[in-house]
């Protein structure tokens, strides 16, 4: 048996320790938001945080969360950079089949909680790593722009 | 465009009350070809393909065919249905139809399907006739009540009002005497004008579920007791399981049961985990079958055989080829590939199946619903309406899941199943078992007159027919009408055209429809071939597109509006160039696109800004238009710069997106798109943006380093 804190509660999961948590949250506690895309830490639709840091779930094990607060898209809009995203995705229409948009809004959310005005060049290092398919990058951009201009 | 009167009949009728409202069905597809048929072999000489409910409680519902896979439909449906009915866009609710191909079938095609950017186009008129039904029947009925003339009387926001006097009715409570009422025979449908909703970037009703984890899609489905498996089919096409070892799997925790089937295993675990774990854990022994040895240089050789060997099927033809041959200065000969390509939609294959002995459940996301069903009745011998489909949102579309074979393969695997279970395919299997867009060889030729303008042109496409195998009435007299979509419809005025289609299978991959479809492989070639010609011509690449567009005046209109806002013919720096395309196909849209690519010493890639002017008629959400012709446009730079699926021992070489490429953030351009608007017909939005992308690319890489493209991956070609 395994605690885990998810989104501010703490959850006891009877799960092997290699087990990554992106199938924890969907597969055992039935949080699907986060979304399952490649397996490989390469599309980051898995995106949750860890600590408020962005994280790939699909290939970070059980094992590596030990003590550490997990937090889902299911919450993120509890934080105020989560709340301000979430705002812009929908004030600039980001969003169209929104598979990928759990893992986008995550990673773009940790990065304005760390950085209240990234530049073109720190949306890219923190985006790169989130493919979306229906090609909304330019509107995640702006409204990355847009979060952080409402500030 | 002012007002319209339009025949009722033609579009709606009223079916019911039975004391619970209004219930009216329309019919998509405007009257004529597929539609009109269809109609017309109907018993009841009307047979209706979407519902409006308008309940006693005032809310409505719209009950429709079309699923939602980013495109928009959940939006601009339930839009055109309010414009007319005259009330806000949020009184409107959407249910995903069951399947039926009797009550939703698209008449593009005789079955229920979402896809060929054709929504739209088909409901139009239909939604927004039935609009005006029911808020014409409301009315009277509220005119009745109060003894009074409709005249006096007007709708807005869902409640008729009595001018005069000011009394007010809503419509929840006028709907048990509407019901009642003869529906009229004509109605009026408003002009442009008068639109509230129609032309508006009214806000996309299905977002605020997707920004906070709630939306629920196809792999989302959670069942008690459900398992979850995944699965490895061949991976040869046609190969079969010679034998299999699962001693160590089935000792991993979690680990239920291994299900074997003739081509594919599967393991069912209490997690994807565990599957996934189990999947690794096997040793399975494939007898690879006919395809074992294909490697893609074998598919590419039968494409050319069957180019110069076989005849073709004349697609298009006008003037004389041969006659105009001798009058002019210079030939020019082209062979135009295009790869194989994935679709990698975000959400991998998945479909839940939960099998009884009398009866079967299916949730899954489809673009084509009642086949799902079919196929889940086929495999399990249960009668039709013994099997219950659910669809879900749909994590991607691209055309993918036009295919049921996932479907098919869960419905399988749950067959031996004790509950339901969910197949979920790894991103491996999802790349490795694609319906492929097929792999495409075309020859053409082309003889310009002194002065340049091309006198003659002749295009050969060679390819599968994802039409005699899909939809098999839409094949005929050996014509694929997606195979040559746009080349048999491009505007450019040359006297003599000669298009043809050869069919040629290769049954190593399974080929179907990509975003974009025909359009996508055709529109490359043609630009593409049309920027060879101006650089022979030595003339600006849209000038000699001005040039021989004749009577184009909409696709001059957009090629002149992408050139200019795209700055055409400013100074670039060195390395960097500006290409240009032009599309026109079925979709009746025209999209024009200028392109600016930078290609480094290496040979990579950076497009960094892309122009689109669009014309698609008359326009219902432009956001949306907008949208997806900037998605149309990322997607076409991906599938343009790096797609490309090959075989090696029958196997398909890539897996996941570390080697089949897609565009990320810091590759994305900035994409401009300027709408022309008009009244004309609406066409099709979904697709041209892919469509136009490529030729583009193409065609700038060409003005930035004069090097010619004529076979897709661009980057590849670079590198050769």
């Amino acid at each position: 048996m395994t605690t885990l804190n998810i989104n501010g509660r703490d959850v006891t999961v009877d799960v092997p320790s290699d087990m990554p948590i992106l199938w924890v949250l969907r597969d055992v506690v039935g949080l699907t938001g986060t979304k399952f895309g490649c397996g490989m830490a390469l599309c980051g639709a898995c995106t949750v945080h860890l600590d408020g840091q962005p994280i790939r779930s699909c290939v970070t094990p059980v094992a590596a969360v030990a003590g550490k607060k997990i937090t889902t898209i299911e919450a993120i809009g509890e934080t105020p950079a989560g709340k301000k995203v979430q705002r812009a995705w929908l004030d600039l229409e980001v969003v169209q089949c929104g598979y990928c948009q759990s893992g986008q809004i995550m990673s773009a959310s940790a990065l304005l909680a760390r950085n209240a005005h990234p530049s073109d060049a720190d949306i890219d290092a923190a985006m790169t790593g989130n493919i979306c398919r229906c090609g909304t990058y330019p509107r995640i951009r702006a409204a990355i722009k847009h979060a952080a201009g409402g500030a | 465009m002012t007002e319209q009167t339009v025949s009722r009949r033609d579009f709606v009728v009223v079916l019911t009350s039975a004391g619970s409202g209004l219930l009216l069905g329309c019919r998509m597809g405007e009257r004529s070809g597929a539609a009109a048929a269809a109609a017309a072999a109907a018993p009841s000489g009307f047979a209706p393909n979407a519902f409006i409910r308008i309940g006693t409680d005032g809310r409505i519902t719209l009950i429709m065919n079309q699923v939602e896979m980013g495109q928009g439909v959940y939006t601009s449906m339930p839009m055109l249905l309010a414009e007319e009915l005259e009330v806000g866009l949020d009184q409107v609710q959407l249910e995903h139809a069951p399947p039926n191909d009797r009550l939703y079938a698209n008449p593009l095609v005789g079955f229920q399907m979402t896809g060929a950017s054709s929504s739209v186009r088909m409901m139009y008129t239909p939604l927004r006739t039935a609009g005006a039904t029911a808020r014409t029947m409301l009315v009277a009925a509220a005119a009745q009540t109060w003894d009074v003339a409709p005249a006096s009387c007007r709708a807005q926001n869902g409640v008729v009002t009595h001018l005069a006097s000011g009394r007010t009715l809503a419509y929840g409570a006028l709907v048990e005497k509407a019901a009642k009422l003869p529906p009229p025979e004509e109605v009026t449908l408003k002009g442009p004008k008068d639109f509230k909703l129609i032309g508006t970037p009214a806000k996309r009703l299905d977002t605020p579920d997707k920004v906070n984890g709630k939306a629920t899609f196809g792999i989302d489905v959670r069942l008690p007791g459900m398992k979850i498996a995944t699965v490895a089919a061949s991976p040869v096409l046609g190969g079969k399981v010679a034998g299999l070892d699962d001693t160590k799997a089935k000792t991993i925790k979690g680990v239920r049961q291994i299900v074997r089937l003739d081509d594919a295993v599967a393991v069912v675990a209490d997690h994807m985990w565990a599957a996934k774990q189990g999947l690794a854990a096997l040793a399975i022994r494939w007898d690879d079958g006919p395809n074992a040895k294909v490697s893609i240089a074998d598919v590419v050789q039968g494409l050319a055989d069957a180019a110069s060997q076989r005849p073709g099927v004349v697609a298009r033809k006008q003037g004389n080829v041969a006659g105009a041959i001798g009058l002019t200065a210079k030939q020019i000969d082209a062979v135009y590939q295009v790869p194989f390509l994935a679709h990698a939609t975000m959400e991998p294959m998945n479909c839940t199946v939960h099998v009884r002995k009398d009866g079967c459940e299916v949730w899954t996301c489809s673009q084509v619903l009642s086949r799902a069903q079919a196929t889940a009745a086929h495999v399990t011998g249960l009668p039709l309406e013994k099997v219950v489909v659910h669809n879900h949102l749909l994590g991607g579309g691209f055309g993918r899941r036009l295919e049921i074979d996932y479907v098919t393969q869960a419905v399988r695997i749950a067959q031996q199943v004790d509950g339901p279970v969910k197949v979920v395919w790894t991103r491996e299997e999802d790349i490795q078992h694609d319906v492929y867009r097929p792999y495409y060889y075309d020859r053409l030729t082309a003889w310009l007159d002194a002065g340049g303008k091309p006198a003659a042109w002749t295009h050969r496409i060679v390819g599968p027919s994802i039409l005699a195998r899909w939809a098999p009435p839409a094949f005929k007299d050996g014509m694929d009408g997606d195979a040559v979509d746009a080349a048999a419809q491009f505007k450019y005025a040359i006297p003599a055209i000669q298009v043809e289609y050869v069919r040629h299978e290769e049954p190593v991959l399974n080929t179907g429809f990509w975003r974009g479809v025909g359009p996508t492989h055709n529109v490359f070639v043609i630009e593409s071939f049309i920027d060879e010609l101006a650089a022979v011509a030595k003339t600006d690449p849209v000038e000699y597109r001005r040039a021989i567009l004749g009577r184009a005046w909409r696709a001059r209109a957009v090629l002149d509006l992408a050139a200019k806002q795209a700055g055409w013919g400013r100074p670039l720096p060195a390395g960097h160039g500006r290409g240009v395309s032009l599309l026109y196909s079925g979709w009746d849209t025209y999209v024009a696109e200028v392109a600016e690519v930078e290609v480094s010493t290496t040979g990579e890639v950076r497009v960094h800004r892309v122009v689109c002017a669009v014309d698609c008629g008359t326009v219902v959400n432009p956001d949306i238009v907008k949208a997806q012709i900037e998605g149309g446009v990322v997607f076409g730079i991906s599938g343009a710069l790096w797609g490309e699926i090959t075989l090696k021992h029958g196997r398909v070489e890539q897996s996941n997106f570390h080697n089949y490429r897609v565009l990320r953030m810091n590759e994305a351009p900035a994409i401009e798109v300027h709408l022309i608007r008009n009244g004309e017909a609406p066409g099709g939005i979904g697709e041209p943006g892919t469509a136009v992308t490529a030729p583009a690319l193409a065609n700038a890489i060409f003005a930035a380093t004069g090097k010619r493209i004529r076979k897709l991956p661009l980057a590849s070609a670079l590198k050769a």
